[in-house]
């Protein structure tokens, strides 16, 4: 292990554990804000760290990026008002979801479109892209309506339950042939593409005012994607925080679909027959 | 499966027990702003992203490492920003209860 690894994996394990006490803190009313800047020293712990990695050879395309995105984030942030604020959480979460999917796809390609990838790691980049895709579109669903871009009461159509499992059904079919056998590029965009459209069809018929429970619960999604890379690329401050994140998120909307006493099943899978009886 | 994916595997389980008992008590005025906090954090994919946009590996893997870089920078910049926002405006309650007693 070099100097430089060591440095990087404690920048990670202190990310780590300000994560946690980021969490915790922002679960007490008094000392949230706290918790929310530690968390955020845990960001930037955790990208100073990255940004010693041997494997950066240049630093102009994260500078840009960093640069463009900052410029986009900050108005983002500052000029809403408060009432629209469930909607931007939506629409940066699609921002997040974009970045792991894009990861997944990019070390899929590099990879020599699948060649040289192993069982393992096409697991975890299978769930990666998975569960980025459908975090990318179900979160900018959940934004159409909260804007009212879309209409917010439950859109659905007659055979819906139908498509949406099948489209689930057959994204788990690729996604399964893909472990078997990673070297599909084929199989692994169609696999993409059909997590993204199952993202539609997963809010589509989801009312506004759960919108949310919904929120939350792709949050999770988009933790359990961090995860999933941290898992194909080796990287433990991944992982932890996306798992941090996949169970918070996943408790937080349990929570709260009880506070706003709805079921969560129902908030889930309104889709699937219940919607209508339940609301 | 060999023993690191073991131990990855590991960490994964034990950090999500983690954030399961870190969330289970908490007061419905913290639900949005730890929603938004949580939003912040698993923009954490960003670490993925960097090393995507700064290692060579051809055009492609740059460009998107690039989009992926600026996207996950949004999220994390305008999610810290949100939750600020929410935080500073509850602030205020304790405080004006404090100042009844």
């Amino acid at each position: 292990m070099t100097a430089r690894t060591v440095l990087i994996e404690a920048a990670y394990l202190l990310a780590s554990i300000l994560f946690i006490l980021g969490l915790r803190s922002l679960t007490i009313p008094d000392r949230a804000r706290r918790g929310m800047q530690l968390a955020a020293l845990g960001m930037l712990v955790a990208i100073v760290g990255t940004l010693l990695n041997h494997e950066i050879v240049d630093y102009r395309w994260i500078l840009a990026g960093l640069a463009l995105g900052s410029v986009i984030g900050y108005p983002l942030g500052v000029y809403v008002p408060m009432t629209a604020m469930p909607q931007r959480i939506a629409i940066s979460h699609m921002f997040g979801a974009i970045a792991a999917t894009l990861v997944g796809v990019a070390e899929f390609y590099s990879l020599g479109n699948g060649g040289q990838v192993g069982r393992a790691q096409m697991a975890a980049l299978g769930f990666e892209v998975l569960f980025g895709a459908l975090t990318i579109t179900g979160s900018f669903m959940a934004f159409g309506k909260l804007q009212e871009l879309l209409p917010s009461r439950p859109v659905t159509f007659p055979g819906q339950n139908v498509v949406s499992l099948g489209m689930f059904a057959a994204a788990l079919v690729l996604f399964v042939r893909l472990v078997v056998d990673p070297a599909h590029p084929a199989a692994f965009y169609a696999m993409v593409a059909l997590a993204l459209a199952f993202g539609v069809s997963l809010v589509l018929p989801i009312g506004g005012a759960d919108m949310p429970v919904v929120i939350s619960l792709l949050n999770s999604y988009a933790g359990l994607a961090s995860s999933a890379t941290g898992f194909a690329i080796g990287n433990n401050v991944l992982i932890i925080a996306g798992a941090l994140d996949g169970a918070s998120g996943f408790i937080l909307s349990i929570i709260m679909s009880r506070a706003m006493n709805r079921s969560f099943s129902n908030v889930l899978f309104g889709a699937f027959g219940a919607a209508p009886q339940a609301s | 499966m060999h023993g690191t994916s073991l131990l990855e595997i590991y960490v994964f389980v034990l950090a999500g027990f983690v954030g399961f008992f870190t969330i289970t008590r908490v007061p419905s005025l913290l639900h949005t702003p730890l929603m938004s906090a949580t939003n912040a954090i698993s923009a954490i994919s960003l670490v993925g992203s960097l090393v995507l946009a700064g290692a060579d590996r051809g055009w492609i893997p740059t460009l998107l490492g690039f989009v992926a870089v600026t996207s996950a920078t949004i999220n994390v910049v305008g999610g810290f920003i949100i939750t600020d926002r929410m935080l500073k405006m509850f602030r205020r309650a304790p405080r004006a209860a404090g100042e009844k007693k």
